[in-house]
């Protein structure tokens, strides 16, 4: 009889630890598909950021005064870690590993405010930030399945720079499917030349490796909502921003258009959907608020894979509609229980 | 004939726990030997007591009377002697102490003269809406508001449907579903009391479908009664399908206006046990002096239900269910989801008290509030389909007009947004400190207004008088001009007189002295020759006028 609470007074049985455990786990299987398709690469990638991500956010909380443990303990550090690791190349040199990270915990997470504070996206103003201060690390790829590289010299060239006799840089890696695709069409070749001119980039529908990633990833995605980590809306809203305008133009023209299935199961599409546009602290949060912020995420991805410079769309479509974000949320109130329909 | 249900969003499925004390009949407590009396046990005003200290009352006597419309009066539960009108510990969230009658019982347990109603359909409903007022009835379900008054129609109001709410969704609370369990009739014969008192055309008695004994006896007893007019309805079993807003809306699909009441759609709630005391006083005269009370939890032995007299001490209770003090956490009064923590076990039993949940220790730790990480889970389950977490922000910042345009008094405090939080925030606390600044505010505001008003007044009456003092002054000044105005005249003309002697005397000063004029040329003389004629002429001129006149 010492303590007196508010009520209700049945401890929650959810937690923000609770939730971010279930994103990495529902992670794993897309994960794993990555490694079997890309190398060891992945791992390096997501060890070395979760380490320094671990790293600056105790720093942080240090220096911001706040209690270390049940901060770290959330777990969101590690997860923009991770999500932010999975959109690295998989051939980097640890200080773009590390640039990224820090950015994202330190600039765009801790200087905001902390968990639940920052307007933006934290592992996506890493990435975007590193996309334009580092263009050529960021864009170069290990295509699917190419090159055998083991964790020895995965390790001796992210930490030493040192590739293996006989292997350059420029030799290993390429484009994405993705890009590779954006640069062709501009050079006037169709969509059914493109796939003969680099065999074995593409695969059934997307990029080799590529759409079984994203298909891993939307599994994992499924997971999450059944489990009610996220709701359906901003992933459902994405996936059908892309498939809507990736329609719209494929069907008249198929010839200069990648079918809408190219564009889902390609880049970073799924983990977009599924992971990163449902990252709650930066989404909508009103029902209708998040249906159009997801649409408009997946209508920007487009926009930005079709007409814009960069490889992949995900990372600025994200950021563009985090700052719509109270806009929306303003103007999508839902109607209060007993309020006359408008 | 399967009644259609709709639906309310939000809301939880939460382990009801009711088992617990529904394995045994409610039993009458033994009555305490001393019994505590808050003035105010009911939303309004509290009752004025009319009864001294060391004076002897008997069982259901009154001993405090209804000082407001929005107002009951209070009973005592035994015979004996008041010993004290003091300040003693209520169960109130506050944990303030209030005004309390306190009756040293005499054992006896005597009753006062009871006046039961023969034939409450011969009487009018404003009449039997005063015997329920004067038997102290007043909703049994928490809120306590006076029953008269929901009893009521009000003029040009129709009644379509008065709802019996036996839902009872906070879990480990059985006494509703105890109560029509065992005394199906009492509710039944009570709903149609109530529905003589308000006109209303068909009743619906709601319990949720965890209760099957409880829906099974009052069908049962339904079925003897031959009441076309009563549905018994069973409803899914969802937190908290017990709001009143949120079961007109299971029931019938209307929703309650924001801001409104049940009446502005045609509709009237009671809760079963304020249908079962209606009965009561009906039936034998009685006014309300006991209630049924669940004591469970599980740092009680046998939790069960209770028939207690109102103001029984908590610990009593307690102790009759085999309480376990060195294992409790906290003792409740209400359910886990809306109840409030006891500072005091003396605290007694009210007419609103339904439960006392004694929690145990050994209860999973409680995590401190991380940051709201604006998932949006709290939105989801919100049965008034308000936005909690926008709701928090505003609370927190302060910003209670941005609070209010989010509709926090659509609010029931429910406990939903809260129990889901992943970040464990409070959310609950936050709004009612919202509302409580809300209504502070608003005090000030209206003391602010009546003070303003009274000055604004206070200023205009002195205007008033200035002005009404400045007329008089006028009047009596015009007055007193009209009787002067004779002699004027008269002294003007003397004046004048005078005026034109000391002129002429002045002209020929000037005529005998010559001043510097003595060297000028023919040209200036003659100049001012002219001007001497002109003024000789006017001086002639004015002379002649002055004679004339």
């Amino acid at each position: 009889m010492q303590s007196i609470h508010s009520s209700p007074h049945i401890p929650p049985q959810n937690s923000v630890t609770r939730m971010m455990l279930a994103v990495l786990v529902a992670l794993i299987p897309g994960i794993l598909v990555y490694i079997y398709f890309f190398g060891w690469g992945v791992v390096v990638n997501i060890v070395l950021a979760t380490l320094a991500a671990v790293g600056c956010e105790a720093l942080m909380l240090r220096l911001r005064h706040r209690p270390i443990k049940p901060y770290l303990l959330d777990g969101s550090a590690v997860v923009t870690a991770v999500l932010f690791a999975l959109a690295l190349p998989t051939l980097a040199p640890w200080w773009l590993v590390i640039a990224g990270v820090a950015f994202a915990i330190v600039i765009a997470k801790h200087l905001y405010g902390g968990l639940g504070y920052n307007p933006f996206n934290p592992a996506m103003v890493g990435y975007a930030t590193l996309l334009i201060a580092f263009p050529k690390e960021m864009t170069a790829w290990v295509p699917a399945g190419t090159h055998e590289i083991s964790m020895i010299d995965n390790l001796r060239y992210t930490f030493l720079n040192a590739l293996p006799d006989g292997m350059t840089y420029d030799s290993l890696t390429m484009a994405t499917p993705l890009d590779t695709v954006k640069t062709e069409l501009a050079q006037d070749r169709t969509m059914a030349e493109i796939p003969l001119r680099y065999s074995g980039l593409f695969g059934g529908v997307a990029g080799r490796g590529w759409e079984w990633v994203n298909f891993a990833f939307f599994l994992g995605g499924l997971v999450l909502i059944y489990m009610k980590v996220i709701n359906w809306r901003i992933p459902l809203a994405v996936i059908s921003g892309i498939f809507v305008i990736a329609t719209a133009f494929a069907i008249p023209d198929p010839d200069l258009h990648p079918s809408p299935w190219f564009h889902l199961l390609g880049g970073a599409a799924m983990l977009g959907a599924f992971y990163i546009a449902t990252d709650p602290v930066t989404a909508a949060t009103t029902p209708r608020g998040q249906l159009i912020y997801g649409f408009g995420i997946g209508v920007l991805i487009y926009v930005i894979r079709t007409w814009g410079g960069y490889p992949d769309g995900v990372a600025f479509a994200v950021l563009i509609m985090n700052m719509a974000v109270p806009t929306l949320d303003y103007y999508t109130q839902p109607r209060v229980f007993g309020q006359e329909k408008k | 004939m399967k009644h259609r249900l709709w639906h309310f969003k939000g809301g939880l499925h939460l382990h009801g726990h009711k088992h617990m004390s529904m394995t045994q009949h409610a039993v009458p407590l033994t009555p305490p030997s001393r019994v505590v009396l808050p003035l105010q046990q009911h939303i309004g005003e509290p009752a004025e007591p009319i009864v001294e200290i060391g004076q002897r009352v008997l069982k259901g006597q009154m001993i405090a009377k209804a000082s407001e419309y929005i107002s009951v009066p209070v009973h005592a539960s035994t015979s004996g002697t008041v010993i004290a009108i003091e300040e003693r510990t209520v169960p109130h969230p506050s944990g303030l102490p209030a005004t309390c009658i306190v009756i040293e019982a005499d054992g006896k347990d005597e009753w006062t003269e009871l006046h039961p109603v023969t034939d409450y359909q011969a009487m009018d409903p404003s009449a039997l809406r005063n015997v329920i007022r004067e038997a102290g009835i007043v909703g049994l379900g928490g809120a306590g508001f006076p029953t008269f008054i929901k009893l009521n129609p009000g003029p040009g109001n129709v009644i379509d449907t008065l709802i019996l709410n036996g839902a009872e969704c906070e879990p480990y609370i059985t006494c509703d579903a105890m109560l029509m369990q065992e005394h199906p009739r009492r509710i039944l014969d009570g709903l149609l009391v109530m529905k003589h008192a308000l006109h209303a055309r068909h009743c619906i008695i709601a319990v949720e479908d965890n209760k099957k004994a409880a829906h099974t006896m009052l069908v049962n007893a339904l079925h003897e009664h031959e009441s076309e007019f009563i549905e018994i309805v069973q409803i899914p079993t969802r937190y908290p399908t017990g709001g009143e807003k949120q079961l007109i809306k299971v029931l019938t699909g209307k929703e309650v206006p924001s801001n409104g009441l049940p009446i502005n759609i045609g509709m009237v709630c009671h809760n079963v046990a304020t249908a079962a005391a209606v009965w009561e006083t009906i039936e034998s005269g009685k006014p309300l002096i006991s209630r049924y009370v669940t004591v469970t939890g599980e740092a009680v032995e046998t939790p069960r239900n209770l028939e207690v007299l109102i103001g029984t001490p908590f610990r009593q209770l307690l102790e009759a269910c085999g309480w376990q003090p060195e294992q409790t956490d906290e003792v409740l009064m209400g359910g886990p989801m809306m109840g409030f923590g006891m500072t005091s076990l003396q605290a007694p039993v009210i007419k609103t008290t339904n439960c006392l949940l004694a929690r145990p220790k050994n209860q999973p730790h409680r995590h401190p509030a991380m940051p709201c990480i604006r998932c949006g889970q709290c939105t989801n389950v919100c049965p008034a389909k308000l936005l909690p977490q926008q709701l928090y922000w505003y609370a927190r910042a302060k910003d209670f007009d941005k609070a209010q345009d989010f509709n926090l008094f659509d609010c029931i405090e429910c406990g939903c947004c809260a129990y889901v939080c992943p970040s464990h925030i409070p959310l609950v606390q936050y709004y009612r400190f919202a509302k409580t600044e809300i209504w502070a505010m608003e005090r000030d505001k209206q003391k602010a207004d009546h003070a303003r008003r009274r000055h604004e007044f206070h200023q205009y009456r002195l205007e008033r008088k200035r002005q009404e003092d400045e007329e008089r002054k006028r009047k009596k000044k015009e007055l007193l001009k009209k009787t002067q105005g004779k002699q004027d005249t008269e002294e003007d003309a003397k004046k004048a007189a005078i005026e034109a002697a000391m002129a002429r005397v002045k002209s020929k000063r000037e005529q005998q002295e010559k001043k510097n004029v003595d060297n000028l040329t023919e040209q200036q003389q003659q100049a001012i020759h002219k001007v001497e004629q002109r003024r000789q002429r006017l001086r002639e001129a004015e002379t002649g006028n002055e004679e004339k006149s």
